[in-house]
């Protein structure tokens, strides 16, 4: 299933990273990468496929949560679909 | 490839202008429920509500979360009870809605709806019993709601209904009066309801639908308003594109939810209400998108006009956004749900006759406003029948939710919570409707009826 992670931050060194190693170690595959500072916020979307997982959408669902605790991170996941279906004819 | 702006657009949305989808609303049929014994009939409805509905909540929790997007309310439609329960010799259908409501918290909803009679052209026995039945029904149960239909363009008013439901306002008001008449706000009086209506309280399985159905009703007066903000000054052609647009983002996702919804269910998809629907959260409310369009306070002159225009707006942007329209469609006008019209009441510039001419142009009707407790029931008949004609004659559906709150007088504010939210108690004409709505009988189908 392609999916969205956005992250929300006050901007450090290391945040990409982090986030990918928390969805390598699911084995969410990272498709595409948009990161800014905007406002003095880091924020940067991703577009993953979560077919490569052997975890459920919502245990990555919950395991990103954790991470984004963990991180002081503001992160989250949602199906493409809600942006497909709102932005596209 | 990543379109950044976009996603940011649709997260700002969520987080921030309040956009939700307000119901996933399962219809269920109840109508081989029937039964001659009462307790029987009873206890069938609340095992096929189960059996239906027992998916509902996970089904629609996973797509909340899936999607991130809140669904704010879960509920259950059933085929009118008058219907259903008519088949017994029983005089009170009271158990008929403890058994909805059983059934409403078991399933973990939020409102069950269909507590109903369809009575424009006359009353069925059953339909009588019904009638009868709301104000108990109402006061013994939490989360069931109650509709007549009194009157069609097609069958004219049934004005001995409208004087019924007059008393059973009052009556219900009296026997919730410990809870600021609560039971009214959960009982809606139609002329032309609709059978795939997914809102609350008016919501019914009507006898035209399949066994079951998904209806959805979206929202998202805070993401139109927002949207205005970028076309302050300019001409209503360009307010009426933007809305048009705006109207056309929500109900895609309304509709992405729906077919999801319907397919994890394994029942039919119905309908998308295209419906802006506000709450009593700041940030939430369609009179602050009509004073966005330039008016100093909702209810001033010009009202209607903008309403006209919103209302228009969001069915033609709504309308190619999903695969099937229906329910009530259009801006809900709301008093005690909405907090710009909860503060142009208080102000006393928004009053029970101007909410009566924005109806002319709205979806529905006066809804959620509340009246002082000494109001006569033949006065609540006669706002009824009023707002019954404008519907009759319009072609269009309208509504009353009226709460002639008991011990509270003009000035006074009555708390229902939650989304129900405020009610300032409006002022209503003191000069009497009585020997008009003494007269009974049957108000003639406009001329317009004779389509054939």
């Amino acid at each position: 299933m392609k999916a969205i992670v956005s992250v929300f931050s006050k901007d450090r060194i290391g945040i990409i990273a982090d986030v990918c190693a928390a969805l390598a170690k699911m084995r969410v595959n990272v498709l595409d990468l948009s990161q800014t500072i905007m406002d003095g916020l880091f924020t940067m979307v991703m577009l993953v496929d979560t077919a490569t997982s052997d975890l459920s959408f919502g245990e990555i669902q919950q395991s990103l949560a954790e991470s984004g605790e963990a991180l002081g991170l503001n992160i989250r996941i949602q199906r493409k679909d809600i942006f497909d279906s709102m932005h596209q004819i | 490839m990543l379109n950044t702006i976009d996603i940011l657009q649709t997260l700002d949305m969520l987080d921030r202008q309040h956009l939700d989808i307000r119901t996933v609303t399962l219809g269920v049929n109840l109508l081989d429920c029937a039964h001659p014994d009462i307790d029987t009939c009873a206890q069938r409805v609340y095992d096929k509500i189960c059996r239906r509905a027992e998916k509902l909540l996970p089904v629609t929790q996973g797509i909340e979360s899936e999607l991130g997007i809140p669904i704010v309310n879960k509920r259950i439609s059933v085929t009118p009870i008058a219907m259903v329960a008519q088949a017994s010799e029983a005089e009170d259908y009271t158990p008929v809605a403890a058994a909805m409501d059983k059934a409403a918290k078991t399933c973990g909803v939020d409102f069950i709806g269909g507590f109903s009679a369809l009575v424009q052209k006359g009353l069925t026995d059953g339909d009588r019993k019904l009638i009868e039945s709301i104000p108990r029904a109402l006061s013994e149960t939490d989360l069931v709601c109650a509709c007549v239909n009194v009157g069609s363009t097609k069958a004219g008013l049934n004005m001995d209904a409208v004087a019924a439901m007059g008393r059973v306002v009052k009556e219900t008001a009296a026997l919730t009066a410990d809870r600021g008449s609560l039971g009214c706000a959960k009982l809606v009086v139609f002329c032309n309801a609709v059978e795939d209506n997914p809102f609350m309280a008016g919501a019914f399985h009507g006898p035209g639908e399949p066994e079951c159905a998904v209806n959805v009703g979206v929202s998202g007066p805070g993401v139109v308003h927002t949207a205005l903000k970028s076309v302050r000054g300019r001409p209503f052609d360009e307010v009426a594109e933007l809305v048009k647009k705006t109207a056309f983002r929500i109900t895609r996702m309304g509709q992405l939810v729906a077919r999801t919804a319907a397919d994890r269910l394994g029942v039919p998809f119905g309908v998308v209400d295209l419906s802006l629907a506000p709450t009593p959260a700041v940030g939430d409310s369609v009179a602050r998108i009509l004073e966005e369009m330039g008016l100093e306070t909702c209810g001033t002159h010009g009202t209607t006009a903008a309403l006209a225009l919103l209302n228009d707006a969001v069915k033609k942007g709504g309308l190619m956004a999903s695969g099937r329209v229906g329910g009530l469609s259009g801006a809900f006008i709301p008093v005690s749900e909405d907090e710009g019209m909860i503060a142009a009441a208080k102000s006393g510039v928004l009053t029970v006759d101007k909410l009566e001419a924005m109806t002319c142009v709205c979806s529905v009707g006066l809804d959620m406003i509340a009246v002082p407790g000494d109001t006569p029931a033949e006065t609540i008949s006669a706002i009824i029948a009023d707002e019954a004609a404008i519907g009759m004659v319009n072609n269009k559906t309208t509504a009353v939710r009226l709460i002639p709150a008991v011990g509270c007088k003009v000035g006074d504010s009555v708390d229902f919570g939650g989304l129900l939210g405020t009610a300032p108690i409006m002022p209503v004409h003191p000069e009497r409707a009585t020997d008009f709505i003494a007269r009974g009988g049957h108000i003639p189908a406009p001329l317009h009826s004779l389509k054939n």
